[in-house]
């Protein structure tokens, strides 16, 4: 059982810039987030996009803002569990709260601090109707193990980096590889989309282009795709796994069964401190709603360093807490 | 109703006609305009084309500014797509689009 002050739900610029306002007094902080790396939107949706808003900063791409918190965080020594999505809550007889993730990861906390932004990131599913069948029996939308496709006809559909990326990477692997995109141009970076294309000239790849599939059909797993190509007759392509990668959508997901009060997909928060319905659990930035809320970052900064004020008197109900500067005190970690 | 403000309708899922006021001075795209009437409209991503939860199906013939690559390929990679969808979000409001209609394409 992973043990901490504050368990932080979402690993986005909000939820990193709260260990640092949290380890200022003296809360350590642990971080749990289904993206297997940090920063939240800014590090899988816009990496390379610029930020004009964040105070001292006229202009900083997104991935360059999450390594700079990220460096920020360094001396509070914050724990992460990446990859996983916190499904469940419970409290204890202490008024603690056990977060148990998908993989059956458990954490306690006497506070909680939902930073989850637009929800978890789960995959686009196409809009096939038969698909839901096929799911985990054919039909896969993150490639967990690429062996399970060792000597296998394999079907990708996609035009982005993921698409490119495993296509190229599953030809070693698999007996066939076909690649299924919409159009002729591809999304994906250049290099990748050459790679496919020097792949397809020496025949260890099969791309149809302009064409999308409309069908899947098997009795209790993956047996054929229909391809329907502009302009040309449709074909069916005997397969043993779909792969659609359509790239990632974001969903509340298990958070919104925990019996917090929901309005329109956020959580609604008291704006004294941030804190729900439930005691002991907070929600800050974009996943929150108050009257006036604006999702910003800048804002889900100043609700996160007034959330930790809250949750340390809830540790600690005798103890006076003096705002601390940190042009006086320096930063002093863990 | 002014000079820097038009008149937008739009349709949404269940079939009802939203008749929205929409400035030209402030910047504001469709997706925004959409939102600020709290139509069912999630702009996830704000607006930069990387996501297709504005995704519309443009009904009048305004001409609109033309599609850029960004968008081109949300809505290659988009559910739904048809021959008149347009991500709202690439909509900006000019007076040449008053008038304009439009319709919600379904939810992914």
């Amino acid at each position: 059982m992973i043990e901490t002050d504050i368990l932080i739900i979402g690993a986005g610029p909000v939820g990193l810039f709260t260990v640092f306002e949290a380890g200022l007094i003296k809360l350590k902080c642990h971080l749990i987030d289904y993206l297997p790396i940090p920063g939240g939107q800014c590090a899988e949706i816009y990496p390379k996009k610029p930020i004009y808003d964040i105070p001292g900063f006229p202009e900083i791409l997104a991935g360059d803002l999450v390594d700079n918190l990220m460096k920020q965080i360094e001396p509070f020594k914050p724990g992460f569990t990446l990859g996983e999505r916190a499904e469940t809550i419970e409290k204890t007889e202490d008024g603690k709260f056990i977060v148990t993730t998908d993989r059956g990861t458990k954490h306690i906390a006497p506070n909680i601090a939902i930073a989850g932004g637009l929800g978890c990131f789960e995959p686009r599913r196409p809009a096939l109707e038969n698909l839901s069948k096929f799911e985990d029996y054919g039909v896969e939308y993150i490639i967990k193990e690429p062996e399970l496709y060792r000597d296998k006809d394999i079907v990708i559909a996609g035009g982005g980096d993921s698409a490119l990326d495993w296509s190229i990477f599953l030809t070693d692997v698999a007996k066939s590889v076909t690649l299924v995109h919409r159009r002729e141009k591809f999304r994906g970076a250049l290099d990748s989309v050459e790679k496919v294309q020097k792949l397809v000239e020496e025949g260890k790849m099969n791309l149809i282009t302009n064409a999308e599939i409309t069908e899947i059909s098997g009795e209790a797993k993956v047996e054929s795709v229909t391809v329907s190509q502009k302009d040309r007759k449709v074909q069916v392509l005997n397969t043993d796994h779909f792969i659609p990668l359509f790239g990632l959508l974001p969903k509340l997901g298990p958070i919104a069964d925990w019996g917090l009060d929901i309005e329109k997909g956020a959580i609604k928060v008291d704006t004294v401190d941030y804190s729900t319905n439930e005691p002991g659990i907070y929600a800050i930035g974009d996943v929150n709603t108050y009257q006036g809320k604006l999702k910003l970052i800048l804002c889900g900064f100043h609700e996160g360093t007034i959330a930790v004020q809250s949750m340390y008197k809830r540790i600690n109900p005798d103890k006076n807490l003096v705002l601390k500067y940190t042009t006086v005190n320096g930063v002093n970690g863990f | 109703m002014d000079s820097n403000t038009i008149r937008v309708k739009v349709i949404d899922r269940e079939g009802v006609q939203h008749d929205l006021e929409a400035p030209t001075d402030m910047s504001m795209n469709l997706m925004e305009v959409c939102k600020s009437y709290d139509l069912p409209v999630a702009g996830t991503c704000g607006g930069m084309a990387l996501c297709a939860s504005c995704q519309v199906y443009v009904h009048s013939d305004h001409e609109i500014q033309e599609k850029s690559e960004d968008e081109e390929f949300m809505l290659d990679e988009a559910f739904n797509v048809k021959e008149n969808s347009r991500l709202g979000c690439q909509i900006h409001m000019h007076n040449n689009l008053n008038n304009l209609e439009v319709e919600l394409a379904p939810e992914e």
